[in-house]
């Protein structure tokens, strides 16, 4: 069994590239949050960590749902669930940019023959009340990255500023394998009768789910879950504030990704009107707002 | 003479903002020299991805010594009053003289200013500059305070190729930059612009914005031209894709011949709004060609074969895409989509755009039947305008509204116009945008704005100052430039009358009136302004508006066209002053007598033989031009109105207005009042200049 990591040929040894680069770059590796959520900005250690004063170096993957992306499996590009790659940087290096060309320079883009660009992208996220200025990277004209300094979150001044930067990983893989539909992909480097693809693994997944998205989810059952997750949200808010400490931010942070990722699967199933969209947005973002007033109490998120 | 080079490096600014800054970099600087004392003799500013250049030339080494003096306070004022002075003026009373005038004995400070040499001046120019720059929109970046439009990197900044060192939020100003990203990216020390330029252009940086686009113009008609191909032009995409690059190289990529299926719209759209590539044309067909053109900003090792096949994947994966999405669209008529716009709110307080479309269903037949078109086409064509809205291709590239129901409504083997009808409607989009023509689109495309307008009126929601969220502005222009444009008889009052009686509103007719009433000023605005545009005096539009409840645009234009050719001839002219004299008589003579001279003269107290020859001239005149602006014959009118200038010139000339005996005076200020009167038939002339 080879040692050295095979980033084209391989998707696992693509993230474990990663890893390694980023982990020489003092980032903490986490693991996935262990919650639904739409894109890795949500979890805390970038939502809320880019909150406050102290330094932050993180990398992870984080499975990202979107459910109404979900195309039975048959698109060769559109996927429900799929990873990100992220890494947040506090404060924003000087030299960060190059730490990120560096990154795909390990992965094997060759910087001599494609052509990489950084094109104007302002990044918002509505439900976060965050917002921030940057780029998508685009490598032969295909969007590979988005490269953020984030200015607001939870409606909060970021300071010092957290430079987040966001790896579409399957579309990645598909260019530095060379490889048209995503199921294709060659998920553990083998050849032969040992090759696992992408398809192999999540093919299924992505029918069954998109299934579930569109079709069977109780969408009773949906609204029952977000008006939950709200209250129990605006409870934990309530009960863990100590005046100027807060000792329940992290929980009721939960809830607010909860909730987030119940409206998504509501939208899907095509039962939030237009008006009441932008009502259920606004819900979303007072529950994320309120958890990132409570985490700047917090030991973490202090001096 | 001395020449400052400043250039500030930072990450990817922006393509669209890049010539603005350069701009605003110039004159920021340039300003603030002059402000500060330092004359020069030209300046230039540069922009790139990377980096905003300016290079001032002579420039003087140093200012002028000055001396300036300053009164202050009298010899014996309170000491502490005398103190005050002193340590505003910055001097000691040493420096001060004493001056004495007939109120007093007062010190007056001598404050001289040595000259300060350039380089010190610039030192705290560029930084104020930076600070105080005015991006669209900027941020901060790590730990520092200071904000720009993307992190700022380093800062060149020489006089006479010499450092000015100064610091700002912790860059250092130095003398070293660095050539293209990927090509040089070594780090090299310069002195002056001469060399400044020339050393990068070594590194592969294109300094020059338009020598970027020139290049890529040349080489992407050259590529083509090679291959019988035709570069589809487009000015817009040539700046965007010069603000991406620091070394434009063109490249042609290639995609399967049987994406050319397609609706040419789509593949247009995928090429320059998402990817920024040029679409290619057959030279000889003019049809779309399978190839298109890219721009890198990297002389590859390869050649630029990873680039080219990485560009031709992404644009397959989107075609396919779009592919997809053409197929399954076609498989339902736009009929069966209509319920689905039932679901889509227009606005909160006005309510679907399924309602909407109700409306302007009704509206475009009756419309239709006013312009002499088919009202069945009209209304089957408004009824499928929006339903295009919740297709997927729509979906995906929303600025194919109306361009996609088109194709749609031609597939389903729905007439012509119709299907014209549907993809004309939004026009015009703005001053310079074609206008729908005649029939089915121009009815549609009527209604679907005046539909628009009335619905904000109803709910308060009107255009204020720079705020106008809803384009209704542009929406009034778009009926004024159709009604115009296509010489439409359509009194505004009769079609936003018909449109507001579509609305379920409790508005009584009282307020409706006054709506409609508004709605009409709001048009006489936007109609001012387009003909200014179009270079009418408005001093003529103005006084054409002034005196009619003129609705019918055309006809507004036309009299207003008529007015100026007759102000031009000599009849005119002289016309026009005596209507002044007499409106300026009346206006003094009614303001010291504080009452009116309005009505008719007496004819028995007549007597002088020009006095009765204008009133006779008066009488005939004024039943002309009115019959004839009835008739909307507005040369008629005018030449009614010239026969007025021999007896109004002989009145003048003979008749003592200010007579001795107040009733002849009386009844000699009616008559002048009666020329005014005669005159408003036409036109307001107290409001025409000259």
């Amino acid at each position: 069994m080879p040692l050295a990591l095979n980033p084209k040929e391989s998707f696992q040894d693509l993230v474990q590239t990663l890893n390694q680069y980023w982990a020489a770059e003092g980032c903490v590796i986490l693991q996935p949050y262990d919650m639904e959520m739409g894109a890795g900005t949500f979890h805390p250690a970038t939502t809320l960590r880019a909150l406050g004063p102290k330094p932050w170096r993180a990398a992870y993957v984080q499975p990202s749902r979107r459910p109404t992306d979900g195309r039975y499996g048959e698109n060769p590009n559109r996927l429900q669930h799929f990873y990100q790659y992220q890494v947040i940087l506090k404060p924003s290096p000087n030299d960060l940019q190059d730490l990120y060309l560096g990154s795909l320079a390990a992965i094997g883009i060759d910087v001599r023959n494609h052509d990489i660009r950084f094109v104007e992208d302002d990044w918002e996220s509505p439900t976060l009340g965050a917002w921030g200025l940057g780029w998508e990277v685009w490598c032969d004209g295909m969007e590979i990255s988005q490269f953020t300094y984030f200015q607001q979150v939870g409606g909060i001044d970021c300071f010092p500023v957290s430079g987040e930067l966001t790896y579409g990983l399957e579309r990645l893989a598909m260019y530095v394998q060379g490889i048209d539909n995503v199921f294709e992909l060659n998920f553990n480097g083998r050849s032969g009768p040992d090759k696992v693809t992408y398809g192999d693994i999540f093919r299924q997944a992505e029918q069954e789910y998109s299934r579930y998205n569109f079709e069977y989810a109780d969408t009773d059952i949906l609204m029952q879950h977000f008006r939950d997750a709200e209250k129990q949200c605006r409870e934990l808010l309530d009960k863990g504030d100590r005046g100027n400490r807060h000792q329940l931010a992290l929980p009721a942070y939960d809830q607010c990704i909860k909730a987030s990722h119940v409206f998504n699967m509501l939208d899907a199933r095509g039962v939030i009107s237009v008006t009441e969209r932008q009502s259920y947005i606004l819900r979303v973002r007072d529950l994320a707002k309120a958890c990132c007033e409570a985490w700047i109490k917090t030991e973490a998120g202090s001096a | 003479m001395a020449e400052l080079l400043l250039e500030l490096f930072s990450e990817e600014i922006p393509a669209r903002m890049q010539a603005r800054a350069a701009e605003d970099l110039r004159a920021g600087i340039t300003n603030a020299l002059v402000d500060n004392g330092l004359l020069y003799e030209g300046a230039v500013s540069h922009a790139t991805p990377r980096r905003l250049v300016v290079s001032v030339e002579g420039l003087a080494p140093e200012t002028a010594d000055k001396r300036e003096e300053r009164k202050g306070p009298r010899v014996d004022a309170p000491e502490s009053a005398i103190e005050g002075f002193l340590k505003s003026s910055g001097v000691s009373l040493s420096d001060c003289r004493i001056l004495e005038d007939k109120k007093g004995k007062f010190y007056v400070a001598v404050i001289a200013r040595k000259g300060r040499p350039a380089p010190e001046l610039i030192a705290e120019i560029v930084p104020a500059v930076i600070k105080s720059f005015p991006w669209p929109k900027s941020m901060r970046w790590g730990s520092s305070a200071l904000r720009w439009v993307r992190p700022l990197q380093s800062i060149v900044c020489t006089f006479d190729g010499d450092v000015v060192a100064f610091e700002i939020e912790g860059v250092r100003s130095g003398n070293v930059t660095r050539g293209h990203r990927f090509m040089a990216p070594k780090a090299f020390a310069v002195r002056r612009f001469e060399d400044y330029a020339e050393r990068l252009a070594r590194a592969k940086v294109m300094l020059d914005s338009s020598e970027r686009a020139l290049t890529i113009l040349a080489e992407a008609r050259n590529l083509a031209f090679a291959q019988g191909l035709e570069l589809v032009e487009d000015e817009a995409l040539l700046a965007e894709t010069s603000g991406l690059v620091e070394w434009p190289v063109v490249l042609m990529g290639s995609f399967e011949q049987a994406f050319l299926a397609l609706p040419p719209e789509i593949i247009t759209t995928t090429l320059k709004a998402h990817q920024k590539c040029f679409a290619l044309r057959d030279a000889k067909t003019g049809a779309l060609a399978d190839r298109y053109i890219l721009i890198a900003n990297l002389i590859a090792a390869d050649g630029g074969k990873e680039i080219i096949a990485g560009n031709n994947r992404v644009i397959a994966a989107r075609l396919t895409d779009a592919k997809f999405f053409w197929d399954q669209d076609r498989r339902f008529p736009l009929e069966s989509r209509l319920h689905r716009l039932d679901q889509i709110t227009f606005h909160a307080k006005i309510g679907s755009q399924g309602q909407r479309l109700r409306r302007i269903e009704a509206l475009a037949g009756e419309f239709a039947i006013m312009l002499k078109a088919d009202p069945g086409k009209a209304r089957l064509a408004a009824r499928l305008a929006k339903a295009d809205l919740v297709t997927g291709a729509v979906g995906e590239f929303p600025e194919l509204q109306g361009v996609m129901g088109r194709y749609y409504a031609l597939g389903e083997g729905l007439d012509v116009e119709v299907a014209d009808a549907i993809r004309d409607h939004y026009k015009p989009q703005g001053p310079s945008d074609r206008i729908p023509g005649s029939g089915a689109a121009e009815a549609v495309a009527l209604a679907d704005k005046i539909d628009t307008l009335m619905g904000f009126w109803l709910i308060d929601e009107k255009p204020t100052g720079s705020k106008d969220p809803y384009a209704l502005r542009r929406a009034a222009l778009g009926v004024i430039r159709i009604i115009l444009e296509n010489e439409r008889r359509l009194g505004l009052l009769r079609i936003t009358r018909k449109s507001l009686d579509l609305f379920s509103s409790p508005a009584g007719e009282e307020e409706r009136q006054s709506l409609l009433a508004d709605l009409l000023a709001f048009f006489a605005d936007r109609l001012k302004i387009y003909l200014r545009d179009k270079g009418a005096r408005h001093d003529l539009i103005d006084a054409v508006f002034s005196v009619g409840r003129e609705d019918d645009l055309l006809m507004l234009v036309r009299r207003v066209e008529a007015l100026a050719r007759f102000l031009d001839t000599e009849d005119g002219r002289n016309l026009l002053a005596g209507v002044k004299r007499a409106t300026n008589i009346i206006r003094i003579e009614e303001k010291k007598d504080k009452r009116s001279y309005g009505g008719h003269p007496n004819s028995k107290l007549l007597i002088q033989a020009e006095e009765k020859a204008l009133a006779t001239s008066i009488a005939a005149a004024e039943a002309q031009a009115r019959r004839a602006v009835e008739a909307q014959d507005f040369e008629a009118a005018m030449r009614a109105l010239a026969k007025l200038r021999a007896p109004v010139d002989a009145f003048f000339d003979k008749v003592t207005v200010n007579a001795d005996d107040p009733s002849f005076r009386d009844n000699r200020l009616r008559l002048l009042g009666r020329i005014r009167e005669a005159t408003l038939a036409v036109a307001d002339f107290s409001k025409i200049e000259g």
